[in-house]
């Protein structure tokens, strides 16, 4: 094949990819809302992906927190303006960090479980089967999954939000010799709400994209375990390629004048 | 007949020139087949053959290129996806693979029908799925366990138990007593007759096994090659006339079969 060629024809399959995950979106929300709707597999899914999240989460941001006050301390006092760092924590970890830390590890955690459970039903024709038994699969399978992470990521967010600003406060306080109240005062001061919201908003947009690309290359694996090991592959860079241009894109509409 | 028929008169499955392709390779190249209601067809053929393919047509877990599948008298080529699933409630499905929900105990795949779909409530759907399993010969200590805690064998008496739990209309059997003893596929034969004798439904089953087709058909239909070449009651089955189904039904590797085999 000549080179224009190829370029051509991964262009195409790069189109009819997009429709498909379109179609498949269009499809999966419009079962969102039409009933009937399964409660406890929502609950189950918001166990799994919101609470077993929690220690990597909490971990994952406590650390972000306490090197952030280290760095941009060793980094302002260069010009004498250490009353920044507490500023700066919080205001990175809620605005950026968090959202953008926990999607990537939740991508890593529950994107992953996603696509192999559902490519495993997938192959082992558990999928027909639901289908035979008069269950939708998308509402059984895919809702309770794109619900779950949709809502439980901006409450692990939160979660990280706070445990973030007190590893900042920890290292602050500690090690860097703050005072306690002028920490807690300077943190306070310069919060907006705008802050937080948009971190949560954030986070509810990863989560959905989370979800969404474990089901859509779950259910579309083919050929075995190689095609469940591919799909879960995929469905983690396609997620967390997703929250990084998602990210900028949220960042932009909330915060550019 | 030109006239249309009486409802009763009326196939319960018809299929004409049905047509399913994947890329390049044709697997059913214009299907015919009638299955009348309360009849147990067996679809014999060699690995490969296409039979899978043509039950998941019919099931509308795949979508045939083009032909015509009747169901009751409704042609559901093409139908949109929510009014396809409609026709669900009247099947029944045993996969080939099984095909348990390794996330749910056995005895609430057997149920998974009755509760997701019929709406029953859990201790009665339970008590049915108990009833049910016992019919395939598990007991309830088997009921409480993961089907990845199952022989291949029971998992195949499970899915059997789930795809008649729900009593439907119409049945299908993807290789039934393939991976179980003569006697247990006895049993299962048995299983098969009286719910075709017993609650008037039709069966449309695939089998290699020779002594379960004898037992269980009212009629054979033997697929090649992407179609139906023979058909007609299971009494006739050794007086044929069909060298392709002489050769299948006594499993000789010299004949017409093997000689397509070669040419591949
Ligand atoms: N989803 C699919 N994609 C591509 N090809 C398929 C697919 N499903 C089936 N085929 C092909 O269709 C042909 C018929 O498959 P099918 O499963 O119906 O065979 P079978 O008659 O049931 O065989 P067996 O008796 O071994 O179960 C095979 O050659 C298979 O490769
Ligand atoms: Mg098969």
């Amino acid at each position: 094949m000549n080179p224009l060629a190829r370029i051509g024809a991964a262009f195409l399959a790069f189109l009819s990819a997009i429709g498909r995950i379109g179609m498949f979106t269009a499809t999966a929300v419009s079962h969102c809302v039409r009933p009937p709707f399964y409660a406890n597999l929502l609950l189950r899914q918001f166990l799994e992906i919101g609470y077993y999240s929690l220690p990597v989460v909490g971990l994952t941001t406590l650390f972000t927190g306490m090197v952030l006050a280290l760095q941009s301390y060793t980094g302002f006092s260069r010009f004498s303006a250490e009353g920044a760092v507490a500023t700066v924590v919080v205001l990175s970890m809620t605005r950026e960090l968090a959202p953008v830390l926990a999607g990537l590890m939740v991508a890593g955690r529950v994107g992953a479980a996603i696509a192999a459970e559902i490519g495993t039903m997938r192959v082992t024709e558990q999928i027909d089967a639901l289908t035979t038994l008069s269950t939708n699969p998308f509402k059984y399978l895919i809702v309770p999954r794109l619900l779950g992470a949709t809502i439980s990521l901006p409450l692990l967010v939160l979660i990280g939000d706070i445990i973030g600003v007190f590893g900042g406060y920890l290292v602050g306080v500690y090690k860097l010799d703050f005072n306690q109240g002028a920490y807690i005062h300077s943190t306070i001061q310069y919060l907006e709400r705008m802050d937080v919201i948009s971190g949560l908003v954030k986070a509810a947009v990863f989560g959905f994209f989370v979800a969404l690309m474990g089901c859509f290359h779950g259910f579309h694996s083919r050929g075995g375990a190689q095609g469940v090991g591919a799909a879960t592959t995929n469905a983690v860079v396609s997620a967390s390629i997703l929250i990084l241009i998602a990210n900028y894109t949220i960042t932009e509409l909330f915060f550019a004048r | 007949m030109s006239t249309p028929s009486p409802a009763n008169d009326r196939p319960k499955i018809r299929l004409r020139d049905v047509r399913k392709s994947f890329g390049s390779k044709v697997v059913l190249d214009g299907i015919d087949l009638d299955v009348g209601k309360a009849e147990s067809l067996v679809v014999i053929g060699g690995s490969g053959s296409g039979k899978s393919v043509l039950l998941k047509c019919i099931l509308g877990l795949l979508d045939p290129d083009s032909g015509v599948i009747e169901i009751d008298g409704q042609n559901v080529v093409g139908l949109p996806r929510a009014e396809r699933e409609a026709f669900m409630h009247k099947f029944g499905m045993l996969f080939q693979g099984g095909a348990l929900f390794d996330s749910l105990p056995v005895w609430e795949n057997v149920a998974f029908g009755l509760i997701q779909g019929e709406g029953m409530d859990r201790v009665k759907a339970r008590e049915v799925a108990l009833t049910k399993l016992a019919q395939v010969g598990l007991g309830e200590d088997v009921s409480r366990l993961s089907p990845a805690e199952l022989s291949g064998g029971m998992q195949k008496r499970v899915s059997l138990a789930r795809a008649i739990a729900t009593e439907p209309e119409i049945i299908f059997f993807d290789e039934p007593t393939t991976g179980l003893d003569p006697i247990m596929a006895d049993v299962i034969n048995d299983l098969i007759v009286k719910c075709v004798r017993e609650l008037g439904a039709t069966a449309m089953s695939i089998t290699h096994d020779m002594a379960s087709a004898r037992k269980i058909a009212d009629r054979v239909a033997m697929l090649y090659h992407g179609r139906i070449i023979w058909e007609g009651p299971v009494g006739d089955i050794d007086a044929s006339g069909n060298d392709h189904v002489d050769q299948f039904i006594h499993g000789r590797a010299e004949g017409p079969i093997e000689m397509a085999i070669r040419r591949e």
